[in-house]
């Protein structure tokens, strides 16, 4: 086997410097009637060669040609070539957690600058190395608001991405945790009059999404001052990263939960991703996952070390604040590279990209169907209603190497036949003129299909 | 250094600030296309949503990223460097092909919710993997959706008690032995039991008679790791199942440890009624500097009907699909399916090894462990002669008589060239110096880690400073932690 470093001759020095006649000697603590005597039913073993082609076979099987038109939580946005080659030097892709700091100073110094770039993205003050995506980061914030509150119910807003909330339901079953919903409007914003009315004194927060599924920016703002008002806390769940380039960001909210894929991470099936919390700093020795320290060692010189670790599980087992241990650290770094790439100017630049070709196509679609919940801005998602099912439309466009926008019946029937369709800096004119034509033809052949009803029906 | 080590050399390594501190006006390295549409007026669009600052974000070029988070890394010690003894980690070799595979276009590219006929490739990819892993636990069934181990920890246990709930209770506490993990305890108060702790014997293993004398209907479940984390197996693991079983209780096992057993015995056989695996561990997807990780849970069928959804299937049409419509599944634990980029890699690993392969890497890895633990027993204490399986346990007894304790032991190790071990893990043992080599160091390798630590307990005997004060070789001394608590300086700000 070409990983292990053995000979044969090797092994057997060993297993004579051990005292032991043979290997299955030192696998005698393993009962008898347990031991394996057959080979494990895996495939056989194969050349580095014929690994590639399988999975180059996989690869042909999953779409490799086709533009998209999915957002949903999951971005399609380009990568820079140097974040792979960055991230696949073998220093940062096969490090351990950096406990070691004298030799993890890499890792640690670059976590530092992960978690400032954070904050002055977010704009709050605090933020951790990170989470395993958005969805849990999502979660964990809601259960520090519980700590950080000592009251026990959450109201989430409806307009919060499905899957977050089915998270958050998962999570809090056994914590008893009682979650409410709040209803959004016919402009996609959350219904402040019924936010406010659902908020009870034993309310530790308010979950939103800005922007949120629909692609709507909120009034966090106000929302905060609803919320707070009633001694409740805000926390804001950020699924599209990009938009923080354009967006100003919920400064008001108590904890910001991020879903950092955006920001230079491949889509790939839905994961690995990078969630984040970040927060204000008095509420830091309630925040979940590891963080980066500043100090200076036994000379004086400035370096870095993972800090704070007395609010976590192999300190504090089982009254940590999570029993989160391995996070996301190379997808960070991946988000980190990102961040620093673009910076200051560039990320503004991208944002007003997404922002143009959103408005075009949202405007483009709604001369031939209806964009649903406009009035308040928005930033790269929007939601097209059609009269015919998506799905039928979807396939066609298929036909073009197009994938559609998201169908909505199963997370919100209420909408009929509408999808959620995203643009992002990738997005060609081309494709979504080609979009827009097939939608346009849809509705053409529906109506003319329903003229057709008519006369024959007023026929005598 | 008295002792001139064979592993390593000093070797200038180059000073670099923070990125911030590089920034300037106009300088960039990002450069966008032109718009293909009009452009728009983000004021008109935005209104009081746009943002017009973005603060203290740094502007750079890409020679001088390229720079600086090289120039970082090489102050990183790393697998690709040497051995990373870390016990309980598993740091074994990463394959490389594995991270060629999960690059193509397809895999990379593939949206979560892109129609499930063109999705096929990557419902291969998790199907065959899935199967894979059954076998190899000698499981009936599997979720990927972990994000890593702990979370696998806490699906797995939310699944303990939906079983539970089914049956009318979902009783109250979880047994834990006092070698476990950290996680293990935080876990099972997320999922709302109490846990109460399970002593070792003189063995370091589950005291039999203990556990069934606090064994009762109020008890969900035992979790054990096995090997445990003195990389000691349960021998009476038979028993343990059966006394768990007796009491309509279940046996969880954390499969951190599974390094051990991969094609040489498998859990589903001995008992085992749920477990997770940890594919950063066992199945070579890179630990990354902390993540990502995956943590899949395997199951008896008792325990399928709670499976998180969605839940991989063929379909009549032999085509496979998810299913989403599962009554008694536990629900989500995270959005999407999991993280797909590393079992791209975990079935990589399985495919380039095969069932040889992973018998000989089971094999090799217990070989190595047994092959330090003879090279230093007599100097380092061992608190347990129980055999070993894939790591090894020492304390750090005769040094501490000197002054001299574990991490400053470990702290010497790296002026040698190496990675510590695992230091004071697990609790048991006072002390602690937790070994585990992997099947990925050559003889060589091992020989050169014997000659340390042998030159270090010497050191210990003739010049504890030196080892007090260690390490002496890199960019940074020991670094002030209490400080770094006390007075969190968590970012940069301008001017700091």
């Amino acid at each position: 086997m070409r990983y292990l470093p053995k000979s044969p001759a090797d092994r057997k020095a060993m297993l004579q410097a051990i005292g032991a006649r043979s290997i299955d000697d030192l696998f005698s603590p393993i009962p008898a009637e347990y031991r394996l005597e057959r080979d494990l039913k895996v495939p056989r073993q194969m050349a580095e060669s014929e690994i590639v082609d399988w999975f180059r076979e996989r690869s042909r099987e999953n779409g490799d040609t086709y533009a998209t038109f999915l957002g949903a939580g999951a971005y399609y946005h380009y990568r820079p070539v140097i974040i792979d080659s960055l991230v696949s030097r073998g220093e940062f892709l096969t490090a351990y957690t950096p406990y070691q700091a004298e030799i993890s100073q890499g890792t640690l110094q670059s976590i530092f600058e992960f978690q400032t770039m954070i904050c002055e993205l977010t704009g709050m003050e605090v933020a951790n190395a990170s989470m395993y995506d958005g969805s849990t980061a999502a979660a964990e914030a809601v259960m520090m608001a519980v700590r950080l509150t000592g009251r026990r119910s959450v109201v989430i807003a409806r307009s919060v991405h499905p899957e977050y909330r089915e998270v958050l339901t998962t999570y809090a079953h056994h914590q008893n945790l009682p979650l409410s919903t709040s209803s959004f409007k016919e402009d996609g914003r959350l219904n402040l009059e019924e936010l406010e009315q659902s908020i009870t004194p034993d309310t530790a927060c308010v979950l939103i999404q800005s922007p949120n599924f629909f692609g709507t920016i909120e009034d966090a703002a106000t929302i905060a001052e609803i919320a707070h008002k009633k001694g409740a806390m805000l926390v804001v769940s950020i699924a599209e990263a990009v938009s923080l380039g354009i967006v100003e960001p919920p400064r008001q909210a108590d904890i910001i939960a991020l879903e950092a894929q955006s920001f230079g991470v491949p889509l790939g099936f839905g994961g690995p991703y990078c969630g984040v919390i970040a927060t204000r700093e008095q509420f830091v020795r309630q925040m979940p996952g590891r963080l980066a320290g500043q100090t200076t060692d036994r000379n004086g010189k400035r370096g870095f070390v993972l800090t704070l670790a007395t609010r976590e599980q192999h300190i504090r087992r089982e009254k940590a604040t999570s029993n989160i241990c391995t996070n996301q650290a190379l997808v960070a770094l991946m988000v980190n590279i990102f961040m620093t790439i673009y910076g200051k100017v560039g990320l503004k630049e991208l944002a007003k990209q997404n922002l143009a070709k959103t408005a075009y196509a949202a405007a483009q679609f709604s001369k031939h169907a209806k964009v649903l919940l406009s009035g308040p801005p928005r930033f790269n998602e929007f939601i097209v209603q059609t009269s015919e099912d998506p799905y039928a439309i979807n396939s066609r466009l298929l036909g073009h190497k197009i994938v559609g926008g998201l169908p909505l019946k199963k997370f919100y029937p209420e909408l009929g036949n509408a999808a959620l369709w995203c643009c992002t800096e990738l997005t060609t004119r081309s494709a979504i003129d080609t979009a827009v034509g097939l939608v346009a033809e849809s509705e053409r052949s529906v109506r003319s299909a329903r003229e057709e009803v008519d006369v024959q029906e007023v026929a005598p | 250094m008295k002792h001139m080590t064979r592993k390593a050399t000093r070797h200038v390594s180059q000073n670099e600030g923070l990125i911030f501190e590089k920034s300037s006006s106009g300088k960039a390295a990002w450069k966008l296309p032109p718009l293909d549409v009009p452009e728009v007026d983000a004021s008109a669009l935005l209104g009081v949503s746009e943002r017009k600052d973005l603060g203290n974000m740094p502007e750079v070029s890409e020679i001088e990223i390229i720079r600086h988070f090289t120039r970082l890394s090489t102050w990183n010690y790393a697998i690709d460097l040497g051995m990373y003894p870390l016990g309980s980690c598993t740091m074994k070799y990463n394959p490389r092909v594995n991270e060629l595979v999960v690059r193509l276009e397809g895999l990379a590219n593939g949206h979560p919710y892109q129609p499930e006929r063109i999705s096929q490739g990557a419902l291969r990819i998790i199907k065959t993997l899935s199967e894979c892993l059954i076998e190899i636990t000698g499981m009936d069934a599997i979720t990927l959706q972990p994000a890593a181990g702990a979370h696998g920890e806490l699906t797995g246990l939310l699944m303990v008690r939906a079983y539970h709930e089914s049956k009318g209770d979902p009783r109250k506490k979880i047994l834990i032995p006092d070698s476990a993990h950290g996680t293990n305890p935080a876990t099972a108060a997320m999922v709302g039991y109490s846990v109460e702790n399970l002593k070792s014997n003189a063995q370091g293993m589950v005291d039999v008679a203990a556990l069934a004398a606090q064994m009762n209907q109020d008890v969900a479940a035992l979790m054990l790791t096995n090997p445990n984390t003195l990389g000691v197996f349960e021998q009476e693991i038979h028993k343990i199942a059966e006394i768990m079983h007796a009491k309509g209780g279940l046996l969880y096992m954390d499969g951190a440890n599974m390094n051990a057993l991969v094609g040489k015995v498998r859990p589903g056989d001995f008992g085992v009624d749920v477990m997770h695996l940890n594919l950063h561990k066992t199945f070579s997807t890179p630990h990354g500097g902390g993540g990502p990780g995956s943590g899949p849970v395997a199951v008896k069928s008792k325990l399928e009907p709670f499976l998180p959804t969605p839940v991989p299937v063929t379909k009549p049409d032999g085509t496979l699909g998810f299913e989403y419509d599962r009554p008694q599944s536990v629900g989500r634990v995270r959005a999407f399916y999991g993280n797909f980029g590393m079992f791209v890699r975990a079935l990589a690993y399985i495919l380039a090894n095969g069932p040889d392969g992973l018998r000989q890497t089971t094999e090799d890895a217990v070989l190595n462990a047994n092959y330090i633990r003879k090279g230093l027993e007599g100097v380092y204490d061992l608190p347990y002669s129980t055999p070993s399986m894939h790591e090894v346990v020492f304390s750090d007894k005769l040094q501490a008589k000197k002054g001299v304790r574990t991490m400053d032991l470990a702290k010497r190790l790296i002026d040698y060239g190496f990675h510590p071990y695992t230091t004071a893990f697990p609790l048991i043992v006072p002390g602690a110096l937790m070994i585990e080599p992997t099947e990925s160091e050559p003889k060589e390798e091992l020989d050169l880690f014997v000659e340390a630590m042998k030159s270090i307990a010497e050191e210990v005997e003739e010049d504890p400073r030196t080892v007090l004060d260690a390490p002496h070789s890199t960019r940074v001394s020991r670094l002030d932690e209490t400080a770094a608590a006390r007075k969190p300086v968590l970012r940069w700000k301008p001017g700091s």
